[in-house]
């Protein structure tokens, strides 16, 4: 009876699971299909003639041309997913130089007015960005940066979101660790450098992860802050190329995929902890 | 103020605050202030006009059907995420070998939304895929992109991605829950339903409160599903307050979007603090 149940729940969940990666699924296979055979998929969605979209789940003629045509013809694409490495990279980088230390100052340090900052921090990392789309725009425009990458990076350098994050590994650490680093004399910069962020390590870590997949998959800033396609990032040139020639889309969503895929798959237990750590209060 | 000889380098946490503070200052918080100023003001003059811009955009009939589209869409889809996600969780709760469908579960956190555009057209258009399984198994075709159906389309799309994460965080609530309390409830001879609504439910509840700011939270990026996939003007019944704000901005309506930034920065601040005070009420 028990041994039932328990099948019956694997084959539940083996069904979800199946939904849920069944899009991801046509992702991977279509791009490797035939334009031919990709014909009876696509043409249905510009001209309705009464034929209905067909998917072949397997390849007729598996072809690598989509991806040749992508890579070795249109160089514009190296450019885009050069924007997007570029802005998502940058904003990491200088997200965890500006991060790590206010979240350390927060976790173990203390000072006036502590928790009326970290509160005003939370509220800030909890707001959607329409609401501060006016007032970033306002800066943005008073530094002349609008239309620049900078108008995408800076403001997102500032998320108090990674403060947030890194804040709750260090508040892990015993205080007493860090005390016995400073009675041996050690200045804060070392306390933080050689036990902080050893110590922290899990939680700069998660996020790193987290914060790559949203960053990667970044697409109200770009689009308010960005007019000249030149700079678009790949989540707002994808749909312009779906435009032009799908098949040469759904090559490039592949590639789109696979660094987010990689991330997810190195740092699947990081991404797990930064998700409990940003949410659950202990 | 007491200050111990250990933590007597107050002085320092300024040094490692500066940096952020001032990104936070500069960019976020003092422009927020100004644009909070601004919205009793015309952008063009500067002059003082009152509550003039709150009228404007609570008149504005794009703004009111934003409104309520989005009001709605909230109710629908946080609602259905968390119970859908419950069960799943409940029902992984009870097996022992759960991280491959773990990952599997979390995985479309990771697919940006641009890959999938092509995907939803494939399956949801007139003339896409769902149709054709449709129309050949003798039912009727549905557009799938209008008027209502599009609505629930945007739905299962935000409840496909978010289901991951809400999975985990409702595992990580049931983990807590004491075996030995369920292990006596159970020689007690309380059976599962007595057990889910006695024992597990009620222990879930600080986790029902986390769960419920992190998807309305999440509810907001919906727009980049309806965005490209449907562009700036999509159907009615998706066209969000993301939508407005959005539109205005193209079309430099600055009044309104400082108003309605104020607008809306007030109510997820009331809802995410009653949030907050119930879920403390309930630590008590």
């Amino acid at each position: 009876m028990k041994k039932i149940r328990l099948l019956i729940i694997y084959f539940s969940l083996f069904v979800i699971c199946a939904i849920v990666l069944y899009p991801v699924m046509l992702v991977v296979i279509l791009p490797f299909q035939d334009a031919d055979e990709l014909v009876r998929t696509l043409s249905p969605l510009n001209e309705f003639t009464g034929k209905y979209v067909q998917i072949d789940y397997i390849a007729q003629y598996p072809t690598l041309n989509h991806f040749k045509q992508l890579l070795v013809y249109t160089p514009e694409f190296y450019r885009v997913f050069w924007n997007s490495l570029y802005m998502t990279g940058t904003i990491l980088l200088f997200q965890l130089l500006i991060a790590v230390p206010s979240a350390w100052a927060f976790a173990k340090l203390r000072f006036k007015w502590k928790t009326v900052l970290f509160n005003i921090y939370v509220i800030i990392m909890l707001m959607p960005f329409q609401i501060t789309m006016l007032s970033q725009y306002l800066v943005l425009n008073k530094m002349d940066l609008i239309n620049t990458r900078a108008a995408v990076i800076l403001p997102a350098v500032f998320s108090t979101f990674p403060v947030f994050l890194i804040y709750r590994g260090f508040s892990d650490i015993p205080d007493d660790v860090a005390d016995s680093a400073r009675i041996d004399g050690a200045g804060e910069l070392q306390v933080l450098w050689n036990i902080g962020i050893p110590l922290g390590r899990s939680g700069i870590l998660s996020c790193i992860v987290l914060s790559f997949l949203d960053l990667w998959n970044m697409v109200e800033q770009p689009l308010a802050f960005i007019k000249d396609k030149k700079l678009f990032p790949l989540s707002l040139y994808l749909p312009m190329l779906d435009a032009v020639n799908s098949e040469k889309m759904l090559a490039a969503s592949v590639i789109t995929l696979i660094p987010a895929a990689f991330i997810f798959i190195i740092g699947q237990d990081y991404l797990e902890k930064g998700i409990i750590a940003s949410a659950l209060k202990e | 103020m007491k200050k111990k000889i250990i933590h007597g380098r107050n002085k320092e946490f300024f040094l490692f605050l500066l940096p952020s503070l001032t990104g936070v200052l500069i960019f976020v918080l003092i422009p927020f202030l100004d644009s909070i100023r601004r919205s009793f003001c015309s952008m063009g003059s500067g002059k003082f006009v009152g509550i003039k811009n709150y009228k404007v955009i609570t008149d504005n009939d794009a703004f009111t059907l934003a409104v309520k589209n989005t009001t709605a869409f909230t109710l629908c889809c946080i609602p259905l995420l968390i119970t859908i996600s419950f069960f799943v969780a409940y029902a992984m709760n009870k097996l022992r070998h759960i991280r491959v469908i773990k990952s599997m579960l979390l995985f479309p956190l990771a697919v940006p939304t641009a890959v999938l555009v092509l995907v939803w057209k494939m399956l949801f258009n007139d003339a896409g895929y769902i149709n054709n399984i449709l129309v050949n198994s003798g039912h009727e075709s549905v557009r799938f992109l209008h008027s209502d159906p599009v609505f629930w389309v945007l739905v299962a799309s935000y409840v496909w991605k978010n289901a991951g994460y809400t999975i985990l965080l409702w595992l990580t609530g049931l983990a807590g829950i004491s075996s030995s309390v369920e292990e006596a409830a159970r020689v007690d001879g309380a059976n599962e339903w007595q057990l889910l609504t006695r024992i597990i439910l009620p222990d879930l509840k600080p986790t029902l409160y986390t769960i419920t700011i992190v998807s309305f939270l999440n509810s907001f990026k919906v727009f980049r599903e309806a965005y490209l996939v449907a562009g700036a003007y999509p159907d009615d019944h998706i066209y969000l307050l993301q939508h407005v704000f959005n539109n205005w901005f193209v079309n430099m309506d600055l009044d309104k979007m400082a108003a309605a930034a104020a607008m809306v920065f007030i109510v997820i601040f009331i809802a995410i603090v009653l949030l907050q005070r119930a879920w403390d009420k309930e630590k008590r």
